[in-house]
């Protein structure tokens, strides 16, 4: 497996805030770099030096055990010094304004900080007040794109092409950031992309993404080479959007015979944690046959890394470019 | 009963949907309609063992009543799904559409289809319900209304309550158009109309009774034409009943919204003067309005821009109902009444009467997209011979239904249904039911 040299950059940005603003070349080069480190992570020696006396801060403002821990693992395996904050333990608890956070933090000159945020658009103020890299981990409702990335990049190590793959996008498509980033991503990438999900679920004028909706998910399943599962929030489940969790999961949970109807061979993913009986049967999300959901955890490590080398090559820039 | 064929000759044929209007015969068989025509058994007499001599009554489909409120399960003593099914085909009306707000409120699968077996079990009509839109009809937490329409739930609705948190209500409609779900709304602010009991005005003034405004209904109806313009929802507004709704209306059609209404019969054939000396068999929801209001809701019908008149049969026990006006229960027993109530618009404001029936067949069946409804070869055989010119008086002790609380006691009236037919079964015959008086 090829890779780019060490120097070639990859990234323009110094930050990763969101899919919307990458070029195909930036995806590709990033899932090339990534397919790297996935051979990296499977071997006995995982630990690089690449980061070495770089600080990467940890700044998760919602609990996430699998993104957080994904990238602390990420940064630890490239020989960075990893900080982990989350909002339990943090200024903000106490009232202090994220900026005042950012300007904090900056003082402890950080080389890359990961956040994630409860309100869209707090990676992107927070790029704009320091002086490191950013990295989005999820903002809101806006974008999450190391998740889109990893997803991508499972995909296509199943040996899947992307021009004219089905993807179906089922659930709670208004509130999620992976369903944005992913639409963005798989769009530039030459995938169709479906919405299913309750007219309650769906982000207002959708259909302007380019993609098909489908309220009736099993006509939106019919052909799907990709079924992708979105989280449905336990607050949104009583009865503000949807009125139970039995009535979703008999409509728009996937289970076997709803995923019958997709292509044979169709493949099942979760950004995780799911809730199984609600959006998911087990009988599917444990079927190693077609769920890939494990994988995209094992891909989400690599994709971290692969980030995380892409901004470190601008650090390498900007020294050159020192006087 | 299989093979069965009852021969109806000498009838004159109304068919609202297809324009029909013609003397002839029809035929049913085995439950359905199998042929009708101008020239079925005109000439000769019929061979068929049963043969109903019609004697140039109107034969129609049988009527459809869209809003009907029993008290099964939870009242049982105020109406049961049987007592309103015995109203109704007294009434020639051969479906009735229930509404939700009983005890409990019909909010679960399973309540559905208990008013389903219940309905097949004892009730001579078809029976269909509606389930309700908000659990508790507690106006917060939508219901689950794809589970609710898989156990057989025709439409959802509040009843008669109103639906106030529009963010509840916008959410409410658009999770209701993933099945395609028709939702029938109460257009009455439940703040501007609180402790009401009449219609605003000069006469609510000078009985002393606190009204409430004509605006409270119009304000939730232009607030629901602009919420189902942005879900796309199919929306039904259960009762209309002032000039302004129905201008509301018009506008809404006019811009091409799939929107429909319905009228009482009450609010065609009252006004607010008939609350009289607190009379509080008048007093309904929503009100009864003024002379210009109910002459506007005749218009509508005419026009159209109203697609059906319900009975918005509502069964009070005399107890609740012998009280100080302000205390009184609301309701109104109509299901006996409907139909000649409103003939008085085909003999009082000249209406075709293909016009008349049509919001209580065609229309209904459109809107609910039921088989019945029609006079068509294939259709259920739901007939109801109507003589439209009998002059009769209303006597309580006449009234089928279990309630008495009827608005027209005394009243005399013009034109009423003969016979009932469901589904080629005879269910009311008022030659035989005055021979065994």
């Amino acid at each position: 497996m090829t890779t780019a040299s060490a120097d070639t950059p990859i990234l323009k940005s110094s930050h990763l805030l969101g899919i919307e603003d990458l070029s195909v070349d930036e995806i590709e080069g990033l899932l090339l770099l990534a397919n790297h480190y996935v051979e990296i992570n499977r071997a006995a020696e995982k630990k690089t030096a690449l980061l070495r006396g770089r600080t990467l801060i940890n700044l998760f403002f919602e609990a996430s055990t699998r993104t957080q821990s994904s990238f602390e693992l990420a940064g630890k395996r490239l020989g960075a010094d990893v900080l982990n904050m989350s909002v339990r333990t943090s200024s903000v608890s106490k009232g202090e304004t994220l900026i005042d956070t950012a300007s904090t933090l900056n003082a402890m000159r950080p080389d890359i900080l990961v956040v994630r945020h409860p309100d869209s658009g707090a990676a992107e103020l927070l790029s704009q007040k320091l002086d490191c890299s950013v990295v989005n981990a999820g903002d809101g409702s806006h974008e999450h794109p190391t998740q889109a990335l990893l997803d991508a990049l499972t995909i296509r190590r199943r040996g899947r092409a992307f021009e004219g793959l089905v993807v179906a996008i089922c659930g709670d498509v208004a509130h999620s950031r992976v369903a944005r980033s992913n639409i963005h991503l798989l769009a530039k990438l030459g995938a169709r992309v479906r919405l299913i999900a309750p007219r309650t679920l769906l982000p207002p004028d959708a259909d302007r993404f380019g993609v098909e909706i489908y309220g009736d998910m099993r006509e939106g399943l019919k052909g799907a080479d990709i079924v992708m599962m979105l989280r449905l929030q336990l607050e949104r489940m009583a009865g503000a959007f949807v009125p139970s969790t039995r009535e979703y999961f008999r409509f728009w949970g996937l289970d076997r015979q709803k995923l019958g109807l997709a292509k044979p061979g169709a493949l099942v993913m979760h950004p995780g944690p799911m809730n199984r009986g609600v959006e998911i049967d087990s009988d599917v999300a444990d079927d190693i046959e077609v769920s890939l959901i494990r994988e995209q955890v094992e891909m989400g490590v690599a994709i971290r890394m692969a980030v995380l080398d892409a901004l470190s090559r601008g650090f390498a820039r900007e020294r050159r470019n020192a006087p | 009963m299989s093979g069965r064929r009852i021969a109806f000759k000498n009838a004159r044929l109304i068919d609202p949907e297809s324009g029909l209007d013609v003397k002839g015969g029809l035929l049913v068989e085995n439950g359905k309609i199998v042929d009708l025509g101008p020239r079925l058994f005109n000439n000769a007499e019929a061979n068929d063992p049963e043969v109903v001599d019609c004697r140039g009554l109107v034969l129609c489909p049988g009527l459809i009543d869209l809003r009907v409120f029993t008290g099964e399960p939870g009242s049982e003593h105020r109406e049961t799904l049987e007592s309103a099914s015995h109203a109704a085909a007294a009434g020639g009306v051969t479906t009735i559409v229930v509404m939700p707000n009983t005890d409990p409120v019909i909010d679960e699968p399973s309540l559905v289809d208990f008013i389903r077996r219940r309905a097949v079990a004892t009730a001579k009509v078809h029976v269909l319900p509606m389930a309700a839109l908000t659990k508790s009809l507690n106006g917060e937490v939508m219901t689950e209304i794809g589970l609710l329409q898989e156990a057989g739930a025709i439409a959802f609705t509040d009843g008669d309550r109103t639906v106030s948190n529009a963010r509840v209500f916008r959410r409410a409609l658009a999770y209701a158009s993933n099945f395609g779900a028709l939702v029938a709304g109460h257009a009455e602010d439940p703040d501007l109309s609180e402790g009401a009991s009449m219609s605003e005005g000069e006469y609510a003034t000078r009985l002393g009774i606190a009204g409430s405004p004509a605006a409270a209904e119009t304000i939730i109806v232009e607030r629901d034409l602009r919420l189902v313009e942005l879900t796309g929802a199919r929306y039904h507004f259960g009762q209309i009943s002032t000039r302004a709704s129905l201008e509301a209306l018009r506008a809404a059609k006019a811009r091409g919204l799939g929107v429909t209404c319905a009228v009482s019969a009450h609010h065609l054939a009252l006004n607010e003067l008939d609350v009289g000396a607190y009379r509080t068999f008048t007093k309904v929801k929503p009100p009864l309005r003024s002379e210009d209001d109910r002459l506007a809701m005749a218009e509508g019908v005419a026009s159209g821009t109203i697609d059906a008149i319900v009975s918005s049969h509502d069964p009070q026990a005399a107890d609740t109902k012998r009280q100080p006006f302000a205390q009184a229960a609301f309701g109104a027993v109509g299901l006996e009444t409907l139909l000649p109530a409103t003939l008085a618009l085909h003999h009082n404001h000249g209406l075709a009467l293909g016009t008349v029936l049509k919001a209580m067949t065609a229309a209904p069946r459109a809107i609910l997209g039921l088989e019945s409804g029609r006079l068509a070869k294939g259709a259920p055989a739901d007939l109801t011979l109507i003589d439209p010119d009998e002059p009769f008086v209303v006597e309580l002790s006449e009234l089928h239904s279990r309630a008495r609380n009827t608005p027209f006691d005394g009243r005399r009236m013009q034109g009423r249904a003969q016979r009932t037919y469901v589904a080629g079964e005879c269910v009311f015959d008022r030659a035989k039911e005055a021979k065994r008086k």
